[in-house]
């Protein structure tokens, strides 16, 4: 099966005053129809400028310098910026932090979802969007007569939902969520993983989930990829993240989540999260890392295929590929 | 060990050096400094080229065309460079001397109201209660009554033989503070919020302490572009009662002298130079004032810089 | 909870007003003139009669507007008769009344203070928000720059300049008044594009001078915009850029705009007054210049406070109107 989602060496550079900022750095993922994957890492890691070049929205003084991103055997990069408006929402949709300030506070939120699809699809008729778009609501267990109030009128997991009810209304190949719970409290983020969850069932497309917070995203997803400085460092199942990470990274991230054994005795990651401007040479991780070795300052490690369906850019693991 | 690199310590540039490359950027502020730099050094020229007297009526043969203009006469620029107007002024004088009253008023306006502005703003923004209910109160029932109709009233009220450039900045400032005012109370306002006047005081340190060592150096942006927002206005209202006739009538501010060139028909009798001179001042005074304070705009607000 | 808020702002309004009426009784009073006896005492000047007669007459007429009553029995009278929209009447156009003045020269004023404030609001916002979006072709961008230079040139110095090289120098306009002599004032077409030919050039010249500072100010408003997340969503949409500038960029930036409307009317009805008399248009301002000449003071005091009173009442007109552009205001 051909993966539905295929990003190769995608690069991303920010050009500032101090020089050259390398925000995602040859970066390769593949992920299948129906598949969730967890995007984690640190703050600056490159996890939403990644959303952000997937979708072609990446603002000066950033800039898209190469790489492909293939939806549904389309090159996203080939497009021209017409075509590729009309694939955003039809072939990629973003589903954007909605609890804040997403919605304009102006319009009703029927005249934000019609517009969305009026866009893409002009010619169809009035009732019919509109049909499209209370089915958009309710399937996010919204109220139809959502569809004639305003953002200020709903709470902030409504307005998440209506994000997420904006993001399915066309049907998309793959979803990107990014950082949909935060700002909100426990239990409606719950609701909305909930709630994405059974969307992409009923759609079945392909979800990127956002976030830092492993152990939400742990209920959720089939594949978490850690992101460090720009790089992908492992990609793993679920499972195989949690009871056993290969990158010295990932395996801090997992020691740092509290659980019944460290009972509640918090293991940060010793260091700082390098500076985009200056990324260490060799492996990004190895001012660090415990396990460093002299080839990690050296050499940047290339990810390599273990278990079968593992990927992990660790030189650790050399002699195992 | 880590491969961190030593980076050398950037060299510091010199203080004129950062000035002079900050006015690169932010164009308009160089360019209103410029003009007001040109028009100080028309008015110090002026100090010691001409005699003010001249600036008064009978003083020198009158509806002269400006001789600066009169370029193969052998005394070039000649007694009269900027001409004189049909009362016998020596418009050379007059723009001098016009100059720096009209720019006087402004000042002094201008630095009363914002004084007064910066008081009653922040200690009823810094105190807050009844005090602060009255003034925000009174500010937004006086804002809506269009101050340019109080002024008039005031202003011709007065006996005109009475009316001095220092009664001018008094009628204009009188109802030229409830803009600084509600700006610097909303300033205060927010910034009594901010987490480093939350330290200061848990601190210990007392409210005078906060007030001079917090939150006033953070206002000094806000308070010149009030300062220069005011002095805009000063000239601009000062200005507006002379040309309607209510201004110290003997005197050559600019507004005066149009407003006489005008009811005399300057530009239909071809004294055309009459209105102009004082005009084009006017237009560079306002507009160096308009550009400064856009330019302290960026510097308080640097985003609007990216649409440059 | 409608109506409190309904109640509050007319409360508002007349707070206002009495301000302006308290304000527009003291001030006068506080300077040593009497308008009544300066004005006997010029036309004694002129001839006619004798400085004994003038005393009778000054005290004749002090008691018919009740200046020998005392201060706070002629304040309450005062207030008293703005209330009834009396304000009095004009000692240079005797019997004519101060609100016969106004209502007669309303009308032309109303007519260039409108036309120039919205077109001066649409333009202005325009431009600035044009110059803000950071899609829109550079050129229309730089549109917005010699606007912003306007904003040194005041209305008057404008007026001054328009009328004497494209009046008179060039003569493509009329020179001042309100429609050509010899024609009689009516409906027709023609007239009415008469009236509208002479009004070219003082509305210019007071839209020239007014819209750099929404220019100005639309330009700040729609940098705060486009960084919020809605524009930001909007895009990620799929929308056209035209549909994402015209919903969810220019209504919001507009909204601040709408509520310095009023007071905007305010400062340009400031202008309009002297643009009017050098056009010699016959308007408030015009009447209130003349008024100033004349030592009118009643005419001074009444068009002025009733000025005053109509900004005022915009200013409160548009915040009931604000709800209906805003939803969020609704709620409380």
């Amino acid at each position: 099966m051909t993966p539905i989602l295929q990003i190769r060496d995608l690069q991303v550079s920010y050009y500032t005053d101090l020089g050259r900022a390398t925000a995602l750095n040859k970066v390769n993922l593949d992920l299948n129809s129906g598949e969730k994957l967890g995007l984690v890492g640190e703050s600056g890691s490159g996890k939403s400028t990644m959303a952000l070049a997937m979708m072609r929205m990446i603002k000066p003084p950033g800039r898209i310098e190469g790489g492909s991103v293939t939806v549904g055997g389309v090159d996203l990069m080939q497009l021209s910026d017409e075509e590729m408006r009309m694939s955003r929402l039809s072939r990629i949709a973003y589903i954007p932090q909605g609890a804040m300030n997403s919605l304009n506070p102006v319009m009703r939120i029927g005249a934000q979802m019609i517009d969305a699809v009026r866009a893409h699809v002009p010619d169809m008729s009035k009732e019919e969007m509109t049909e499209r778009c209370m089915q958009s609501l309710e399937s996010v267990d919204l109220k139809r007569n959502v569809f004639s109030m305003y953002a200020h009128e709903l709470s902030g997991g409504m307005k998440q939902r209506v994000c997420i009810a904006i993001g399915i209304l066309l049907k998309p190949q793959v979803i990107i969520a990014d950082e949909p719970t935060s700002a909100l409290d426990v239990v409606t983020q719950r609701q909305v993983m909930e709630t994405i969850d059974r969307v992409q069932k009923e759609i079945g497309t392909a979800v990127i989930l956002i976030g830092h917070d492993m152990g939400l995203m742990a209920q959720f997803v089939d594949k978490v990829a850690v992101m460090y400085a720009g790089r992908l460092t492992e990609v793993s199942t679920v499972r195989d993240m949690f009871t056993n990470p290969m990158h010295p990274y990932a395996q801090a991230l997992i020691k740092s989540l509290p659980n019944l054994s460290n009972k509640g005795v918090f293991q940060g990651i010793p260091g700082l999260a390098p500076s985009l401007l200056r990324i260490p040479s060799g492996c990004a991780f190895h001012p660090r890392c415990e396990k460093a070795m002299d080839i990690c300052k050296t050499d940047v490690p290339a990810v390599e295929r273990y278990d079968g369906d593992r990927l992990v850019a660790c030189h650790l693991y050399a002699e195992r590929a | 060990m880590t491969t961190a690199t030593t980076i050398a310590p950037p060299i510091q540039p010199s203080r004129w050096k950062l000035l002079a490359g900050y006015l690169r950027r932010n164009k308009s502020l160089a360019i209103g400094l410029g003009i007001i730099f040109f028009l100080v050094l028309f008015t110090l020229h002026g100090f010691f080229a001409v005699d003010e007297a001249r600036a008064y009526p009978l003083k020198a043969k009158p509806k002269q065309p400006p001789g600066i203009l009169d370029f193969s006469s052998p005394e070039w620029p000649g007694k009269l460079p900027m001409g004189s107007d049909f009362f016998g002024r020596d418009m050379h004088a007059a723009m001098v001397k016009g100059m720096w009253q009209t720019a006087l008023i402004g000042v002094i306006a201008g630095a009363l109201g914002t004084f007064i502005g910066v008081v009653l703003g922040f200690t009823s923004a810094y105190f807050g209660g009844l005090f602060d209910t009255i003034v925000k109160g009174i500010c937004q029932i006086l804002t809506p009554i269009p101050v340019f109709m109080i002024q008039i009233i005031i202003a011709a009220s007065l006996d005109k033989r009475d009316v001095t450039i220092f009664t001018m900045a008094g009628i204009v400032v009188m109802l030229a503070w409830m803009g600084p005012t509600l700006v610097i109370r909303s300033q205060v306002l927010s910034m009594k919020e901010r987490q480093f006047v939350s330290v200061a005081k848990l601190s210990g340190v007392g409210n005078g302490g906060v007030i001079f060592g917090e939150i006033l150096p953070n206002l000094l942006p806000f308070i010149a572009a009030a300062f220069v927002s005011q002095v805009f206005n000063g000239v601009f209202s000062s200005f507006y009662l002379a040309i309607v006739g209510l201004g110290p009538l003997r005197e050559p501010l600019l507004g005066n002298i149009i407003w006489a060139a005008q009811s005399q028909g300057a530009f239909f009798n071809g004294w055309w130079w009459w209105p102009i001179w004082p005009a084009s001042a006017m237009v560079l005074i306002l507009s160096a004032l308009a550009l400064i304070n856009m330019g302290l705009d960026e510097l308080a607000n640097p985003r609007i810089r990216r649409t440059e | 909870m409608k109506l409190r808020l309904i109640l509050r702002r007319v409360a508002f309004l007349i707070m206002v007003v009495w301000a302006a009426s308290t304000i527009t009784f003291f001030i006068p009073r506080m300077s040593d003139r009497n308008p009544i006896r300066e004005r006997f005492a010029e036309l004694a000047r002129t001839g006619g009669f004798s400085a004994s007669d003038l005393e009778v007459i000054v005290a004749s007429y002090n008691k018919k507007f009740g200046l020998d009553k005392p201060l706070w029995e002629q304040y309450v009278d005062y207030i008293g008769s703005v209330a009834r929209l009396d304000l009095g009447v004009s000692l240079n156009r005797f019997p004519k009344t101060v609100m016969e003045i106004i209502y007669e020269s309303l009308p032309w004023t109303i007519v260039l203070l409108f036309v120039s404030a919205i077109l001066s609001f649409v333009i202005g916002n325009l431009l600035g928000a044009v110059a803000a979006w950071p899609k829109s072709p550079a050129w229309m961008r730089s549109v917005a720059t010699p606007f912003i230079m306007f904003m040194g040139v005041p209305p008057v110095l404008l007026a001054i300049f328009l009328l004497f090289f494209l009046a008179f120098r060039l003569k493509l306009f009329p020179l001042g008044q309100a429609y050509s002599t010899g024609i009689a004032p009516d409906w027709s077409l023609s007239f009415v594009m008469n009236v509208a030919w002479h009004q070219v050039l003082p509305a210019v010249s007071m839209i020239l001078g007014s819209v750099g500072g929404w220019v100005l100010s639309m330009r700040g408003m729609g940098v705060t915009i486009q960084g919020e997340d809605y524009v930001n969503f909007a895009e990620h949409k799929g929308l056209s850029g035209r549909t994402i500038f015209r919903d969810y960029y220019l209504r919001n930036a507009l909204l601040p705009q709408v509520t310095g409307f009023a007071l905007a009317l305010g400062s340009l009805i400031t202008s309009g007054a002297v643009v009017e008399s050098l056009y010699a248009l016959p308007g408030l301002g015009q009447k209130l210049s003349q008024a100033i000449q004349a030592n009118d003071f009643l005419v001074i005091y009444g068009i002025v406070l009733f000025i005053t009173m109509s900004v005022a009442t915009l200013m409160v007109l548009v915040e009931f109107l604000y709800p209906l552009l805003d939803p969020r205001i609704k709620q409380d």
